[in-house]
């Protein structure tokens, strides 16, 4: 059961996507194993998604699920950052 | 055009009333402008009309960049100018990137990060519906969204390359606190320094006064110091016509009636057509019944005329106009004759200015009178003032319109008030009207003080008016020496008289 939504932008190949790629992955199989989805949207290939999620930065990892929407904006090497950004940590 | 061609950069015309103007033809073509501005400065409303203009009067898509404000929110407030940006955008004319605040997202930053997001959101609605112009407002709000200011500024500077590229004409506002400070906040005008217009919006007397600068423009020709402009509620922005040196073109030598024979005769013949004739006079002495019967004779005559009534409601015109045999109601049914009466106070000089000149454009009228210069003077400031009385001249010499202006003049000292000495030497005709004494009774007098380019009657004379108008009466010559000596006043006319002459004199050289 896939109780976390997750959906990242990234620009095309770029290597901050990548990083940010890898980081999401480590930090999920760490606090979120076999309990999320996560969805990389390339934002020079979907540009109208881009557009209807508001996205500005990139990368852009969105929590679509559970409510509420949450944004963390980086290449997410900080984990502690993107823990608190997710609101996975209670501080 | 020399400048433009040495720099090799083309202007693009912004279609705003007056500022291609001062921008000498239009904005760089494919380069950004940074219009920066005080909060309620004006600068969402120039950046947006930018757009507007260009879809209305060229046929160009824009696209508009909100950072601030909500496309939702913008639709509503632009429906309240009169623009419904909705079709617009149904007919791929404008499009939205809307990149206002998610508010109810918390955002937490991470590690590193750009705009990219945004450039190719910008460049996909581009090219989606071939936009030529863009605008985006404002830029302040992207630094409190985001925290590395550096990068932030280096996103922007690549945003402004990627429209380049793309051949768009950019518009970016960016706020500033003082209105003489630094030209932005967060330094903005260090990533686009090649374009930059500052908007304004100082006290000056005791009215706020909007004004528009051009500081630089890519090395390319403008006009330099601040230009006053008006947000007009159906129209969106405005600048106040401005005054033009070089228009001193002849009037015509074609003579025109006043509205008084015995006037016209004074004259040498009547006002020449195109010319600007000023009436100074006290209070009582007939200035609204002559600025009444100068645009009655001309509609009477074919001439179509506007008279700007800052003194007296239009019902009051038309009653007292009736008594001169002019039936005001039947000429302005028939198209000749326009009224329009206004509170001098009911706002500020520079948007009379511009109200006066869309009338004027509207109605298209070969004859202008505006009474009384002295009713939009009270509560302005002089050099306010000055601008208002100079741009009126710009706007009636350019369209060759012959003008009646009254000023009132309490002091009976014409040449000496404050008003008559600015605007004396934008005048063709002064005309002097004033209450002297003579063998012990108050008595109206009339003088011609100047009539450029014509012989005219010098003599004082005796003015009566009555319920069916002016009448001019014999000269008052014999009686001068006796009322200056027992009075002064008639003597200053004498005095003043000779002064214009020689300054006549001398302007002829």
């Amino acid at each position: 059961m896939s109780d976390y939504r997750l959906r990242l932008y990234v620009n095309g190949q770029s290597r901050a996507g990548e990083r940010a790629l890898a980081n999401l992955k480590q930090i999920c199989d760490a606090h979120l194993a076999g309990r999320y989805v996560l969805e990389v949207v390339d934002l020079v290939a979907a540009p109208e998604q881009a557009e209807a999620d508001a996205v500005l930065a990139t990368p852009t990892l969105i929590l679509l699920a559970p409510e509420p929407r949450r944004r963390v904006v980086g290449d997410l090497s900080d984990q502690r950052l993107v823990l608190q950004g997710l609101g996975l940590t209670a501080g | 055009m020399s400048d433009m061609r040495s720099s090799g950069i083309e202007k693009l015309p912004s279609g705003i009333q007056g500022l291609d103007v001062i921008a000498d033809g239009g904005f760089p073509r494919g380069r950004t402008t940074l219009v920066a501005g005080s909060a309620g400065s004006g600068k969402t409303t120039l950046a947006a009309q930018f757009l507007v203009e260009g879809l209305r009067r060229y046929g160009e898509p824009g696209v508009f960049v909100c950072f601030q404000e909500s496309a939702d929110d913008i639709r509503r407030n632009f429906a309240s100018l009169g623009w419904p940006v909705g079709e617009w955008e149904a007919a791929s004319l404008w499009a939205f990137v809307d990149a206002s605040p998610t508010l109810d997202e918390p955002v937490v930053e991470s590690g590193s990060y750009d705009l990219g997001a945004l450039i190719a959101r910008v460049e996909t609605t581009v090219r989606r519906i071939g936009a030529k112009r863009a605008a985006v407002d404002s830029l302040g709000a992207v630094f409190h969204r985001f925290s590395r200011y550096d990068v932030i500024r280096a996103e922007l500077a690549r945003l402004t390359l990627a429209l380049g590229r793309l051949g768009v004409t950019t518009v970016m506002t960016a706020g500033r606190d003082d209105e003489y400070g630094r030209i932005s906040r967060h330094g903005v005008e260090e990533i686009v320094s090649d374009n930059i217009i500052v908007l304004r919006n100082a006290l000056e007397g005791e009215r706020r006064r909007r004004t528009l600068e051009v500081l630089k423009f890519s090395g390319t020709s403008h006009r330099k110091g601040e230009y006053p402009f008006s947000v007009m509620p159906d129209a969106g922005i405005a600048i106040v016509p401005v005054s033009d040196i070089q228009l001193r073109q002849h009037a015509s030598t074609t003579r025109v009636g006043s509205g008084n024979s015995s006037l016209d005769a004074m004259c040498g013949g009547g006002f020449f057509r195109g010319s600007i004739v000023l009436v100074s006079g006290a209070t009582g002495c007939g200035k609204t019944v002559m600025a009444t019967e100068f645009v009655g004779c001309g509609a009477e005559h074919g001439e179509r005329s506007l008279l700007f009534a800052f003194e007296e409601s239009s019902e009051q015109l038309a009653r007292n106009a009736a008594g001169h045999g002019l039936d005001f109601d039947a000429e302005q049914r028939s198209g000749r004759l326009r009224v329009i009466a206004a509170c001098p106070e009911a706002r500020s000089l520079d948007d009379h200015l511009i109200a006066i000149e869309a009338a004027i454009d509207e109605f298209r009228p070969r004859r202008v009178a505006v009474d009384s210069f002295s009713a939009l003077e009270r509560g302005s400031t002089a050099k306010l003032f000055r601008d208002f009385v100079l741009g009126l001249a710009a706007i009636v010499r350019e369209r060759h319109i012959t003008a009646l202006f009254t000023v009132t003049d309490e002091q009976g000292t014409g040449a000496t008030c404050a008003i008559s000495a600015q605007i004396a030497s934008m005048t063709d005709c002064i005309i002097v009207l004033r209450h002297i004494e003579t063998l012990g009774q108050m008595t109206r007098a009339i003088t011609v003080l100047k009539m450029r380019g014509s012989a005219h009657d010098k003599t004082i004379r005796e003015l009566t008016v009555d319920g069916s108008g002016l009448h001019v009466g014999a000269a008052l010559h014999g009686l001068s020496g006796i009322v200056a000596a027992a009075d002064g006043r008639a003597g200053n006319a004498v005095v003043e008289r000779a002064a214009s002459e020689e300054a006549q004199a001398s302007l002829q050289d």
